[in-house]
C-alpha cells in the first residue's frame, strides 16, 4: 500500500501540491488523472524520490521515505519520455539497468513478447519512438517489482504493442502488483484502471472507482465525467 | 762537451722533500741559482710567503702540497721567467685588508703558472703589472659564499699579453677578473658556481675570449668600459637569479660577439649603453630574456642569430631604435614562406608589449604566456604604439641557421 | 558507480564528438610539430591552445551532456541508485572520455615525433596533467551551472561566461590592477590571485619548467621562494588537486538536494 500524507510542494512561488492525502489500494490499478499542471508528475516524482516534498510524508508498506535509495528496489517505473544514451545499444542499456538492481529479471520474456530481438544490437539513437517505448516498458516491468508506476505508457505504441501492454498490466494485477498509471487516453484508463484519482490545481477532487464517478457526476463514460468535474471546478 | 756543461750549469735540479736535508721550498729556492729547477717531491709543506726572487722553475711531483695554514700569500713571484707547475696550493690566508693569493705575481714578465691546483683559495692567482704570462691547465676553487669575504680566481691588474687557457675555476668571487689588461686571450676555460662573474673585464681593451664555458655563476661574463673585445664560441649556461645574466655589456664599443651559445640564463645578453657591436651566429635558447637593452645603444647589428623559446626574445626600453636586426631565426615567428627561399615573407617584430609591462610592473611576470597577454601582444604587433616601429627583422629565417 | 562511469564512457566513446575532439588535437599537434623545429616550441604553442581549449571544451561538453542526458538521468533516479552514484558516475565518465581524447590526441603525434627520446618529456607530461585536470575542473563547473539552471539557454550562457572569466577576463583584471597599483607591494596579491584561478595555476606549472629563468628575474623575496624552490611546485600541485575535487564536491551537494 502506498500512502500520501498531507504532501505539500512549492516550486518558487508556485504551489504545485497543496496538501495531498490519499492511499493507493493494494493489488489494484489506480489512475492519476488531471490536466497539465495539476501536479500529477510532481506527485509521482515525490513517490520516486526525485522531488522532495516541503512537508508531509509518503509511506510504502509502512516504510517512510527518507531519502535513501533502497526502497526503489520495490518500484518499477516507466518514465514519460523514452530517451536514452544515444550511442549505447539496447542490449547494453538493458544490461546496465539490470546491473544496478540485485533482483532477477525477466527481460528475455518481455523482449520476446514485444519482438524486440532484432533491435537489441542497434544504437538507441537509430530506433523509432515506438520501439524505444517498448524497451522502456521492458525496463519498467523486468524486475518483477511490487509497485509499478506507469507514466503515459501508451505513448508511441502501435495497436499490437498496445494490446500487449494491456495484457501485461492485467497479468501484473493478477500477480498482486499495485499499479499507478497516468494517461491522457481516457479510453485506455477506463479499460485498465479500477480506481481513479482526479487532481486539479494541487488538490484531489475525486478518488474512487470509475463507476462511482460516472454515477455521481451523472454522466456516461469517464471522459464526460472528467469534463463535468472540471466544469464544476470553474463554475 | 761544452754544450753538456753549459746545459748542466743552466739546468741544475734541486730536490725538496719532507725528509730530505732540504725540507722546505724556500730553502730550495734560496739554494738554487737562476734557471735551476726546484723539484718538490710528494708531501705536505707548511709554508707561506715563499718568495721567488730569481728565474726558476718550481716543479711539483704529484701529491706535492703547500699548505699556507691560512696565514697569507703562499708563493710570491718577483722575477722574470718564473715557472710554477704541478703543485697543489691550499689554505690561502683570508683577510679583509690584504689580498692574499695562492700565487702573487707582481711587476714581471714571462711567467708561467701551469698544472697548479688551488684549494680553499682567497685569491687564486693575483697578477699585477706583469706581461707575457701563461696561465694554463690550472684548477682553482674556493669556498666562497658571500661576496665581500671572497676573492677572485685569476685576478689581473694593469697587465698585458696574458694567455689564460684550459683553467677550471669554481666557487670564487669572479672566476677571472681583468682590470686594465690589454691584448690578452682567454681560451677554453671553465668557470662555474662563482658568486659574481665567471669572467669580468674592466677597462680592458683589445682582448679576446673564446671557447670558454660559464655555468651557474651569479652572472656569466661582464664586460665593462672596454673596447675591441672579441667574444667567440663561448657557452653561457644556467646563470639564474635576480639581476643575473649570461653576458653583461656596459659601455662597450666595437666588439664582435660571434658563435656563442646562451642557454637558460635569466638574461642571456644584458646591454647597457653599448654601441657598434656585431652579434652574429649566436644561439639563444630558453632564456628569460634573450637580449635586454637599456640606455643608449646605437649602431648594433644582430645578424643570423637564433632566438629559440626565450620568454622574451628582445626587450628594449626606448621607442627609438638605431639597431639592425636582419636574417635572424625567431621561434616565435608566425609568418610564412611562400617562395620557399628559407626567409619569411612577413617581417618579424621581436619586441613584445608585455616586456614593457614587465619592466614597469615586475610582478606581472606571473601572467607570462597567458591568453590575455598573448592578446595584447598580438594587438601591439598589428599596430605598434609602445614598441619601436622600426625594430623589425625584415628577413626572418624559417629555420635555425646551421 | 563504476557501472555508470563505464556506460557513460562507452556511450561517449562512440559519439563522433569525442572522436572529433581527439582528431582536432592530433591535427593541431602534428601541424605544430611540423611547423616548429623542436619539441619545446611545439609544447609552448600547444600550451597556449590547451589552456584555452581544454576548459572551453570541458565547459561546453559538460553543459550539453548534462542537458542531453537529463531524461535518462531521471530514469536512473527512479532506480535504487544513490544520487552521488548517478551524478559522479556521469561526471567522471564524461571527464574520463574527454581526457582520453586529449591524451591520445596529443600523445600519439608526440610519440611518433620521438618524445620518449627527448628531454622535453617531463614538460609534455605536465601539459597532459594540466589538460586532464582542467577538463575535470571545468566539466565539474559546467555541471554545477547546469544543475542550477533548468533553462538550457541560460545555463549555456552562464557556462560560457564562466569560461570567459577564468580564461581571459580574470587575467585582464589582474593585469590592470597590477599596473594601477604598481607603486605598492604586489607580490602576495599577484601570487595568490594567480594560484586561485585553475587556468593560471596550470599555466604556472608549465612556466615553472619552461620559463623558470625569466620567473627568477624578479627580485621579490616571495617570488624567489615560490619559483626558486620546491615550494612553488608543491603549492601548485596541492591547489590543483583541491581544485580538481572542489567542483565534484559541489555537484554532489547540489545534486543531492535538487528536485528533478
Amino acid at each position: 500500500m502506498i500512502e500520501f500524507k498531507n504532501i505539500k510542494k512549492k516550486f518558487g512561488q508556485l504551489e504545485v501540491l497543496k496538501g495531498i492525502d490519499f492511499e493507493v489500494p493494494q493489488g489494484k490499478v489506480t489512475a492519476v488523472l488531471g490536466p497539465n499542471g495539476s501536479g500529477k508528475t510532481t506527485l509521482i516524482k515525490s513517490l520516486l524520490g526525485m522531488v522532495f516534498p516541503d512537508s508531509g510524508s509518503i509511506h510504502l508498506d509502512n516504510y517512510r521515505l527518507n531519502g535513501k535509495a533502497e526502497y526503489r528496489n520495490n518500484i518499477g517505473y516507466l518514465p514519460q519520455i523514452a530517451r536514452f544514451p544515444e550511442n549505447l545499444t539496447a542490449r547494453e542499456l538493458l544490461k546496465m539497468v539490470s546491473s544496478v538492481r540485485a533482483s532477477n529479471n525477466n527481460a528475455g520474456e518481455l523482449i520476446e513478447r514485444f519482438k524486440l530481438d532484432e533491435y537489441l544490437d542497434k544504437k538507441l539513437q537509430h530506433l523509432s519512438g515506438g520501439t524505444r517505448q517498448k524497451i522502456n516498458i521492458v525496463m519498467a516491468l523486468m524486475f518483477d517489482a511490487d509497485y509499478l508506476i506507469l507514466d503515459e505508457p501508451t505513448t508511441g505504441l502501435d495497436p499490437i504493442a498496445l494490446r500487449i501492454l494491456k495484457q501485461l498490466i492485467a497479468e501484473q494485477k493478477e500477480a498482486g502488483k499495485t499499479i499507478l498509471v497516468t494517461s491522457h487516453i481516457l479510453n485506455f484508463v477506463e479499460e485498465v484502471a479500477d480506481e481513479v484519482v482526479f487532481l486539479l490545481e494541487g488538490h484531489i477532487h475525486y478518488q474512487g472507482s470509475i463507476e462511482k464517478l460516472t454515477s455521481t457526476t451523472n454522466t456516461e463514460g469517464l471522459e464526460s465525467a472528467i469534463a463535468r468535474l472540471m466544469e464544476d471546478q470553474h463554475a | 762537451m761544452t754544450i753538456f756543461i753549459t746545459s748542466l750549469c743552466v739546468q741544475a735540479q734541486i730536490t725538496v722533500c719532507t725528509t730530505c736535508t732540504i725540507s722546505s721550498i724556500q730553502q730550495g729556492i734560496d739554494l738554487a741559482t737562476a734557471y735551476d729547477t726546484v723539484f718538490v717531491e710528494e708531501g705536505v709543506y707548511f709554508e707561506y710567503n715563499i718568495a721567488i726572487g730569481k728565474p726558476l722553475t718550481i716543479l711539483g711531483e704529484n701529491g706535492a702540497i703547500i699548505d699556507g695554514q691560512k696565514q697569507g700569500t703562499i708563493l710570491k713571484v718577483q722575477t722574470t721567467n718564473a715557472t710554477i707547475s704541478g703543485l697543489t696550493l691550499r689554505h690561502v690566508g683570508l683577510s679583509h685588508t690584504e689580498e692574499y693569493a695562492a700565487v702573487h705575481v707582481s711587476n714581471t714578465k714571462h711567467f708561467t703558472l701551469n698544472r697548479l691546483t688551488v684549494e680553499d683559495a682567497f685569491f687564486g692567482f693575483l697578477i699585477e703589472g706583469s706581461s707575457k704570462g701563461r696561465i694554463t691547465n690550472n684548477k682553482l676553487s674556493g669556498e666562497s659564499e658571500m661576496e665581500f669575504y671572497s676573492g677572485n680566481g685569476i685576478h689581473a691588474w694593469k697587465s698585458k699579453e696574458l694567455v689564460i687557457t684550459e683553467n677550471e675555476i669554481r666557487n670564487l668571487r669572479d672566476g677571472i677578473y681583468l682590470e686594465f689588461v690589454d691584448n690578452s686571450e682567454v681560451v677554453n676555460n671553465l668557470s662555474e658556481n662563482n658568486i659574481r662573474y665567471g669572467l669580468h673585464f674592466m677597462f680592458s681593451n683589445n682582448n679576446a675570449y673564446s671557447n670558454n664555458t660559464f655555468t651557474k655563476n651569479g652572472a656569466g661574463v661582464a664586460v665593462m668600459f672596454s673596447k675591441f673585445i672579441e667574444m667567440k664560441d663561448n657557452h653561457f649556461l644556467n646563470n639564474w637569479g635576480t639581476a643575473s645574466f649570461g653576458l653583461l655589456l656596459k659601455e662597450i664599443y666595437d666588439a664582435e660577439i660571434t658563435g656563442n651559445t646562451f642557454d637558460e640564463n635569466t638574461v642571456a645578453i644584458a646591454v647597457e649603453g653599448s654601441s657598434r657591436i656585431t652579434y652574429q651566429h649566436n644561439k639563444l635558447s630558453a632564456n628569460g630574456w634573450g637580449v635586454k637593452m637599456s640606455g643608449g645603444c646605437y649602431s648594433n647589428k644582430f645578424l643570423s642569430n637564433a632566438f629559440s623559446n626565450n620568454s622574451f626574445d628582445v626587450s628594449f626600453n626606448s621607442r627609438l631604435n638605431d639597431n639592425e636586426f636582419t636574417g635572424n631565426y625567431w621561434s616565435t615567428y608566425s609568418g610564412y614562406d611562400l617562395n620557399k627561399d628559407g626567409i619569411g615573407d612577413v617581417p618579424h617584430r621581436p619586441v613584445k608589449l608585455f616586456s614593457y609591462v614587465v619592466n614597469k610592473t615586475p610582478e606581472s611576470i606571473v601572467l607570462l604566456r597567458s591568453f590575455f597577454v598573448d592578446l595584447i601582444n598580438f594587438t601591439e604587433n598589428v599596430a605598434p604604439v609602445f614598441t619601436p616601429v622600426d625594430l623589425i627583422d625584415n628577413s626572418p629565417l624559417m629555420r635555425v641557421p646551421s | 558507480m563504476l557501472n555508470i562511469i563505464r556506460y557513460t564512457f562507452y556511450d561517449l566513446l562512440r559519439s563522433r564528438w569525442s572522436i572529433f575532439y581527439m582528431l582536432f588535437f592530433m591535427l593541431t599537434s602534428t601541424a605544430l610539430l611540423f611547423l616548429s623545429n623542436d619539441l619545446s616550441s611545439a609544447i609552448i604553442s600547444l600550451m597556449n591552445i590547451l589552456l584555452i581549449l581544454a576548459p572551453l571544451v570541458g565547459t561546453i561538453f559538460g553543459v550539453i551532456f548534462y542537458y542531453n542526458s537529463s531524461d535518462f538521468t531521471e530514469l536512473l533516479l527512479a532506480h535504487p541508485l544513490k544520487r552521488s552514484t548517478i551524478f559522479l558516475g556521469q561526471l567522471y565518465g564524461l571527464c574520463i572520455s574527454l581526457s582520453l581524447s586529449l591524451v591520445l590526441g596529443l600523445g600519439i603525434p608526440f610519440l611518433f615525433y620521438g618524445l620518449l627520446y627527448s628531454d622535453a618529456i617531463f614538460d609534455f607530461l605536465i601539459l597532459l596533467v594540466d589538460g586532464v585536470v582542467l577538463t575535470f575542473i571545468f566539466v565539474g563547473l559546467a555541471y554545477i551551472i547546469a544543475l542550477k539552471n533548468d533553462n538550457k539557454v541560460k545555463g549555456f550562457g552562464y557556462a560560457l561566461l564562466m569560461w570567459l572569466i577564468f580564461a581571459i577576463l580574470y587575467d585582464g583584471m589582474l593585469l590592470v590592477i597590477m599596473m594601477q597599483f604598481q607603486d605598492y607591494p604586489l607580490d602576495t596579491f599577484s601570487l595568490v590571485s594567480t594560484v586561485l584561478n585553475p587556468i593560471d595555476l596550470s599555466r604556472i606549472l608549465i612556466l615553472l619548467k619552461l620559463d623558470i629563468s625569466a620567473l627568477l628575474g624578479y627580485t621579490g623575496a616571495l617570488y624567489q621562494k615560490f619559483f626558486g624552490t620546491v615550494v612553488g611546485i608543491s603549492i601548485s600541485f596541492t591547489l590543483l588537486a583541491i581544485w580538481s575535487l572542489l567542483p565534484s564536491g559541489l555537484v554532489l551537494r547540489i545534486a543531492t538536494s535538487k528536485d528533478f
